[in-house]
């Protein structure tokens, strides 16, 4: 194995619900000038390898990879797409570098969700075509049965489930690139649409548009450089079964073993004492509470307790998305985990602003590919 | 720098125009073959590296994750990658730096396609392919352009049609002895010529067929190789290069992309004179004259010079550079990315001496396959020895 790997340079646009000024090649190229100048490179000289994030159905074009080497200055260069989270892109890009034929590699992941006529059509094509389909199930109807699930074993509330957006979205306000940040109370929910009882409107995150693009390089060219990086000290990724009928609709074992491989690289007995804060995912307000639990960070076999007492605000004891998370900051398909991953690196940097937290070191970083699957991938970062 | 990587198994399902078997179904029997050919188990698998082009012939989106249980990915780290039509090279890629990055000690790599789902032919995938301002509404088709291509090539060398259907010949009798084969067929170029013309010059049997099919290899470091295996075969190099989105906008008589990757995998194989190093090769050949322009892209002819080798057999099985043993895309068969990865089988059992009836006739050391996708765009490249 290779020397240790870094970043160096991190770059993204607002994300906003709408963006009819600019193209989604406009997004990647905006948030890869902004990375590769943080990194203080020239991506047509320095860079040598490029993965992107992406799937067709969410582009709207077959065989997107086509159209990603222009905008991000990556033409007739090593460039390729895995079609997965953008962490399952860091996980490749680490894996690339820790091979020592590489010292820098850049990962991408955008979204224009605005441009989707029928985002719910395009998600239930990601069924089982011959037992699933022919049911119709909307995602969001499939969330809301694991929700009703997860609650019923765990004890959590659906209030607590609640609290969880209330955190997340007033957490979005202090982010200046948070899309869907807002003042909310547990009132709002009383009077808001059920999607799939007991998921109402509020507990789902909603899409934005936006560009992320990282920039990763091993020990010696950091060196080189003279960087400050944040060290990626562990990855893990896993995925459990892509049946729904088969799969535990509570206890995520993908996660757990994503976690656990993460934790094992980066020397992690006990991860609650060892990380400082996480930035996870919460496509649906439950999600955050059942990764945390996955994750081996929930305190316990219930989580929701702990919402009650504020120990996952920014001033609690465990500060779980700071940023504001999905819910705050919008939903990005592919690009949801490097969202989280930018802002994590913003944390330990000491760039977060006002959502400061005080001697963050140490960072977890989780994504999730959202229903129907059970893909998840996990970074430890350290500054 | 990073640790060695072999290639210790194979297995393949018959390239069929319409499989009966799920896509899934597809995966487990070609990763249960390889499995099954090197006395491993899935649960000695560390991770699986899945390749499989575009969702739109499923109709299933992030067709990966649904294909994940069938392809034993179960509980395991599991990834998908995708380069158009280049993947099923570039999977070998995938699993060389999931192993030598040391993190990773056994990968399985699986390629599969269906592109029966698609009807009534899966060349309506392909409308969805171009930019969606300035090509789609010139309704374009992967054909038109590929025969703008070929044209092109002709032009540039003043090639003729005769020579560059030798290749169609030569790798449909190929497939003749490949038991997996679609469209293996004793075809001669009179029968090329006469058959119906596509988009001039691309005739109908220039052109490989739509297929289903999968392919999957094991790789692994080389402690466990050398437990499992006394002949295992190296990755001794890999490339990948991407050309600009605007294919319009450069000349299309030479694929630049693919000797950029072929540079970067004979680097790091520590190949200088590849027509020399390289004793065989499985180029892609979706169409006739691409093997052509692919060997010159991979600098194993000079630029037009790939024709004549074939007019004097070089390239065949008992040449001096066999040049798609196995039939190739033109016999065997075209299940996109499992297309690209049955090359790099077909290397395995050349290079072990296992090919059978297909086994070329010189002794061979280092073989090189390639793959080509996107918009006439991307190269991969993997050479790999004993």
């Amino acid at each position: 194995m290779s020397d240790r790997v870094g970043i160096i340079g991190i770059g993204a646009t607002q994300f906003r619900s709408i963006t009819p000024d600019v193209s989604y090649k406009e997004l990647m190229f905006e948030a890869a000038v902004k990375a590769y100048d943080d990194a203080g490179i020239n991506p047509r000289k320095d860079v040598d390898t490029f993965v992107t994030c992406a799937e067709d159905y969410i582009e709207g074009t077959s065989i997107f990879d086509e159209y990603v080497p222009d905008q991000i200055g990556a033409a007739l260069k090593p460039v390729h797409t895995i079609g997965g989270d953008g962490l399952h892109g860091i996980a490749t890009a680490l894996l690339q570098l820790k091979t020592g034929r590489f010292d820098i590699a850049v990962v991408e992941a955008h979204c224009k969700p605005s441009n989707m006529v029928n985002p719910d059509g395009i998600e239930a094509c990601g069924q089982d075509p011959i037992y699933n389909r022919p049911l119709e199930l909307n995602t969001h109807f499939i969330a809301g049965l694991e929700m009703n699930r997860f609650c019923y074993e765990t004890g959590a509330t659906f209030d607590q489930c609640a609290k969880v957006v209330i955190k997340n979205r007033k957490n979005a306000l202090n982010n200046p690139i948070a899309g869907r940040a807002t003042l909310l109370t547990l009132d709002d929910f009383k009077h808001t649409d059920s999607v799939s009882c007991p998921l109402t409107e509020l507990d789902i995150a909603q899409p934005v548009d936006g560009a992320v693009v990282i920039v990763l390089a091993n020990e010696s060219k950091i060196r080189d450089l003279k960087k400050e990086p944040v060290w990626i000290t562990g990855i893990g990724w896993c995925n459990g079964t892509a049946t729904l009928e088969s799969r535990d609709w509570v206890y995520l074992d993908y996660v757990t073993k994503a976690a656990e491989m993460a934790y094992k690289m980066a020397g992690i007995s006990d991860p609650q004492k060892e990380i400082c804060f996480a930035e996870i995912d919460d496509r649906y307000s439950y999600k955050e509470l059942q990764h945390l639990m996955a994750l081996k960070l929930g305190c316990g076999c219930n989580p929701g307790n702990y919402v009650d007492n504020g120990h996952f605000e920014i001033k609690g004891e465990f500060p779980v998305n700071p940023s504001g998370g999905a819910l705050g900051m919008g939903y990005m398909y592919e690009a949801t985990g490097l969202a989280r991953l930018y802002c994590a690196v913003e944390q330990l940097r000491g760039n977060a602003g006002k959502n400061q937290i005080k001697n963050a070191k140490t960072a977890l970083v989780q994504g999730w590919r959202g229903l129907p699957t059970t893909s998840t991938a996990v970074a430890i970062l350290s500054a | 720098m990073g640790n060695r990587v072999a290639i210790v198994g194979a297995g393949m399902t018959k390239f069929v125009r319409r499989a009966q078997e799920t896509g899934k179904e597809l995966c487990y029997e070609a990763a249960k073959m390889a499995l099954e050919s090197c006395d491993m188990t899935l649960d000695q698998i560390d991770a699986v590296a899945l390749g499989t082009a575009p969702d739109t012939f499923d109709g299933v989106h992030m067709k990966g994750e649904y294909l994940s249980d069938g392809a034993g990915a179960f509980g395991k780290p599991y990834m998908r990658s995708y380069v158009g039509g280049g993947t099923g090279v570039f999977s070998v890629a995938q699993g060389w730096y999931h192993i030598a990055s040391g993190l990773i000690d056994t990968c399985l790599v699986i390629c599969e396609e269906k592109m029966s789902s698609y009807r009534p032919h899966p060349q309506g995938a392909f409308m969805t392919i171009f930019d969606h301002t300035t090509e789609r509404p010139l309704k374009p088709n992967l054909l038109w352009i590929f025969a703008l291509e070929m044209n092109r090539y002709m032009n540039t060398y003043g090639l003729r049609k005769e020579d560059i259907a030798l290749v169609a010949v030569k790798n449909k009798n190929n497939a003749l002895d490949n038991p997996c084969a679609q469209i293996a067929k004793a075809v001669t170029v009179k029968d090329i010529l006469n058959s119906e013309v596509l988009a001039w010059p691309v005739q109908r049997l220039d052109v490989s067929p739509v297929s289903d099919g999968a392919v999957a290899l094991i790789l692994t470091n080389e402690t466990i190789a050398r437990r499992v295996t006394n002949k295992p075969v190296w990755v001794e190099g890999v490339g990948w290069s991407l050309e600009t989105s605007y294919w319009t906008n450069r000349d299309l008589c030479y694929p630049r992309y693919v000797e950029e990757a072929a540079r970067m995998a004979y680097k790091m194989a520590g190949i200088t004179d590849p027509r020399h190093q390289i004793h065989i090769a499985e180029p892609y050949d979706p169409f006739d004259y691409k093997e052509l322009h692919h060997l010159e892209g991979l600098m194993l002819a000079g630029k037009g010079e790939a024709p004549q080798m074939t007019v004097d057999g070089i390239t065949q099985r008992d040449g001096e550079l066999p040049v798609c043993p196995s039939g190739g895309l033109l016999g065997v068969g075209n299940p996109i990315a499992a297309a690209g990865l049955m090359k790099l089988a077909e290397l395995f059992w050349q290079l072990r001496g296992e090919a059978g009836k297909r086994q070329v006739a010189r002794k061979v050391k280092r073989g090189v396959a390639q793959a080509w996708g996107d918009l006439m765009q991307v190269g991969t490249v993997v050479v790999v020895g004993v």
